[in-house]
């Protein structure tokens, strides 16, 4: 994929990742910027998040409203998403519409209002927002298993935030982390689609080179310290469903054993999915699966090892059967995990999880919004040639490195587990 | 090779087989994939009502196991190629999936045509299988949104089968025998009304070569015809009801009335009015006036389903439950103003321009096409569906969405069910 790939970076410090597909007439456009959930201290947590809604409030050229409907009156679509360690805009229309999109965001980077009236409205949007997430139990449990699993580290808070800092903040906050990040040495621009490269070159150059580099800002850094024994948190909440998570400390993405843990995650919990568009695969043969559902002890079991900067979570979450606990569903769990710790799989079978991992990218790669959003997320925590050698770092893992990893990373010394019980009182 | 063009009959083939399978395909050739999706004529219109859930149970049991594979042998043949295949019930039919390498296009096509002809409903997949519905019913009883939308069904469809769950309830799924399942699959599924779309890199003559080896000889004289839907009373007044669930923090609004099917001169009409109505942009002129000005919720938007019959036209809200009856107000005032008054020529001109311009973007993928060109079948569309659009929607009036949505929408002859966690329960 890298033949039509271009990279640079302009005088301002903001890097362009640019790469033709003439297969259907649309063009994506994204916008990276290098900040998110884990950029935030106590009392401002969720305001990458704030930050990112405040973004489609408006500026002078492009008043309230006015960017939605010009998107969405050439047929385009456009949506936000705020990470841990990123917040990234996209729009994605028609291709000969592609100029209105690249004049919006060059112009939102420096320009958007933050009317104070409007951030007063937004703020119980996002607080609206947040309760909609509350009235799910997973989120609950997530977001205990998450603050327990990291003391130090800002990976330690929910995205969208404490309530207690939404209720608090104040609009010199919001505006303050905007200045401060939303720079062009601070951002990626990734664009796919049925374009010339030097045209459209031209016309990021026209629009983004004015705009003055700003300082460089600092990431938080606070080093989590290594875990020295298990975590477990329970939560309690209405409904009838237990559900279990497991969070297993994890390399972060640019280490060499993020692949291999990543193929470990594909024979447990079935392939992983990193599109964004763009559909995958199921998981009825996966080990864990096999254990827990087929055996029914668990109703359903899914994984996932988000790539991130520093170390973060390998995931399970388990929906416990109602007639079992979720102390079953961790034994079993834990026999599946022994089985690789004291033998390595076949080297048909991670054959077999490279074929599934290829299918995913071959159904990733369909969709041009997939294809801009690859290029871009891949800079957020590595670079783009992470992305094109993904495949290339599944195959080079062992047998031997899954084992390896099965012992080091999957030990209940390295986990937090999490359980959400049906607090039956709270129903009456 | 570029494709710049939208689907029409001159890349579109549309093959009927003997017994009555319909087969839609268009090539791919920018793709590595393939797409395989459709329905059959069965759903849970076809279900007793002390069985409801029962269309569904079967289409999940079928990929249990059939008289050559079991269940993990089955999901081992799809899984091993990265290929996926599910199998699902609605209200009119029963609907599929599945996606595959290019080169995996036999694998997919033999794989649903063995779970759809020779499944076997193992005893003890059949029990999994209906722990795991129940939990799922467990799960949507605690769903604000779920539970706001099946009080609207049963208050806007009353006596209608739209007013039943498709997912059923515990005590009829509990109340469903392995039995119940052969003779639903037994009677309901087989070819006729059955439509297949193929979508992807697959030349059209091996993807009509596939369909005829594996379902060309299928066969059920006992097949039904799709029963007539009972006429649906319109709605005299205002009718509402509020659901308690303990323990959340936001409450769900989900209000409106019976809208048009798709086939009715009336759906595009009340579809691009509804654009305008919730929406555009950032959810119309309802996310206006409830999140951006007023700063009440975080999603708030309508929708017209359309379908085979008079699916809903549906005014969604989550929000904090001290504001939900300011949010009904805001709602139902903008219901009032939209048919009180013509949208503005520069309302329709923008979303004119929205349904015209996303096209192709909807057409992106293989999985985007192949819906497409089902919906060309299961609506009478016509082939060339696609390269009228532009002019059927540019030649909607403002004055023909204010007559259409006169005749549907009032804003006090309103359903209006609500769930969360309410000081005094309704």
């Amino acid at each position: 994929m890298n033949a039509s790939l271009t990279k640079l970076t302009l005088s301002n410090g903001l890097q362009v990742l640019l790469k033709e597909i003439h297969t259907s007439p649309i063009i994506s456009q994204w916008i990276w910027y290098r900040v998110g959930s884990r950029d935030e201290v106590p009392g401002l947590t969720g305001a990458s998040h704030l930050v990112e809604h405040m973004m489609f409030k408006g500026t002078p050229k492009f008043p309230l409203g006015a960017l939605d409907r010009a998107i969405s009156r050439e047929g385009g679509y456009l949506n936000a998403f705020t990470f841990l360690d990123w917040t990234s805009f996209f729009e994605t229309l028609p291709a000969d519409k592609i100029d209105l999109a690249l004049k919006l965001e060059a112009d939102r980077m420096f320009n958007s209002l933050f009317d104070p009236n409007e951030f007063s409205a937004e703020r119980t949007v996002v607080i609206s927002e947040r309760q909609g997430s509350e009235n799910e139990p997973l989120f609950r449990l997530s977001e205990e298993v998450q603050s327990a699993a990291f003391r130090v580290h800002p990976y330690h808070h929910e995205i969208i935030g404490d309530l207690t800092d939404l209720y608090s903040m104040q609009r010199e906050d919001i505006y303050h982390h905007y200045q401060n990040y939303y720079v062009p040495n601070n951002a990626v621009l990734s664009i796919a689609g049925d374009f010339e490269t030097q045209s459209i070159l031209e016309h990021i150059r026209e629009l983004y080179e004015p705009l003055a580099a700003g300082r460089q800002p600092p990431r938080l850094a606070r080093t989590e310290p290594p875990q020295a024994g298990e975590r477990r948190v329970s939560v309690e909440g209405p409904g009838e469903t237990v559900y279990l998570q497991v969070c297993y400390r994890a390399p972060k993405a640019d280490n060499p054993d993020f692949f291999a843990l990543n193929l470990l995650d594909s024979l447990l919990t079935g392939p992983t999915n990193l599109n964004m568009f763009g559909g995958g695969v199921t998981n009825k043969t996966s080990r864990l699966y096999k254990a827990l559902v087929e055996k029914e002890l668990a109703v359903s079991v899914n994984g996932g090892l988000p790539a991130t900067i520093d170390p973060y979570l390998y995931t399970t979450v388990i929906t416990v059967h109602p007639k079992h606990t979720a102390s079953d569903c961790i034994a079993a769990m834990e026999a599946e995990i022994k089985q690789l710790q004291d033998a390595p799989p076949s080297v048909e079978e991670l054959e077999r999880a490279l074929k599934q991992a290829r299918a995913i990218f071959a159904y990733g790669s369909e969709s041009i919004s997939n294809q801009a959003f690859w290029l871009g997320f891949a800079e957020m925590f590595a670079t783009v040639d992470w992305f094109t050698t993904y495949l290339e770092h599944l195959a080079a893992v062992t047998p031997a490195d899954i084992q390896r990893l099965a012992q080091t990373c999957l030990r209940p010394q390295n986990r937090t587990l999490g359980v959400y019980l049906p607090n039956t009182t709270a129903q009456l | 090779m570029t494709i710049h063009s939208l689907p029409g009959p001159n890349d579109i083939v549309r093959r009927e087989l003997p017994n009555g399978i319909v087969v839609l395909v268009r090539p791919n050739l920018n793709s590595l994939s393939v797409v395989v999706s459709g329905y059959l004529s069965a759903g849970a219109i076809f279900e007793p009502d002390d069985k409801l859930g029962l269309a569904g149970f079967t289409a999940l049991a079928l990929m249990r196991g059939t008289t050559q594979h079991d269940f993990q042998q089955i999901y081992d043949g799809l899984e091993s190629n990265g290929a996926s295949l599910g199998i699902d019930g609605g209200t009119h039919s029963i609907g599929f999936y599945g996606h595959a390498l290019a080169e995996d296009l036999d694998l997919l096509i033999g794989t649903l045509a063995e779970t759809l002809r020779q499944p076997v409903f193992p005893t003890d997949q059949v029990e999994r299988l209906r722990d795991q519905l129940l939990t799922g019913l467990a799960i949507r009883a605690q769903d604000t949104a779920e539970v706001a939308s099946l009080a609207f069904d049963e208050l806007v469809y009353a006596g209608h089968p739209y007013s039943r769950p498709e997912d059923g309830y515990p005590e009829t799924i509990r109340s469903i025998r392995r039995e119940d399942l052969v003779a639903f699959h037994e009677k309901h599924f087989g070819p006729m009304g059955m439509v297949i779309s193929i979508v992807g890199d697959v030349g059209t003559e091996r993807a009509l070569e596939s369909v005829t080896r594996f379902l060309s000889d299928w066969k059920n004289p006992k097949q039904p015809t799709q029963p007539d839907l009972p006429a649906l009373k319109p709605l005299s007044g205002t009718i509402s009801h509020q659901v308690h669930i303990p323990g959340k923090s936001e409450a769900d609004i989900v209000m409106g009335v019976a809208g048009p099917p798709r086939r009715s001169p009336d759906f595009m009409v009340a579809s691009l009015g509804n654009n305008i109505l919730g929406q555009f942009g950032m959810h119309g002129r309802i996310g206006q006036s409830v999140r951006e000005k007023s700063g009440l919720a975080y999603h708030a938007s309508s929708s017209l389903s359309g379908g085979i019959g008079p699916g809903p036209w549906l005014f969604i809200a989550g929000v904090d439950p001290s504001n939900l009856e300011k949010v009904i107000e805001l709602i139902r005032l903008e219901i009032a103003r939209f048919i009180r008054e013509p949208v503005t020529s520069e309302e329709l001109a923008d979303s004119q321009a929205n349904y015209i311009g996303r096209l192709p973007l909807s057409l992106e993928s293989n999985a985007g096409v192949a819906s497409a060109l089902l919906n060309l079948e299961r609506y009478s569309l016509g082939l060339d569906y696609y390269l009228r659009y532009p002019d059927l929607i540019r030649a909607i009036t403002p004055a023909e969405i204010l007559e259409t949505a006169q005749r549907y929408l009032h804003p006090d002859h309103l359903a209006i069910a609500t769930a969360g966690s309410f000081d005094t329960p309704g």
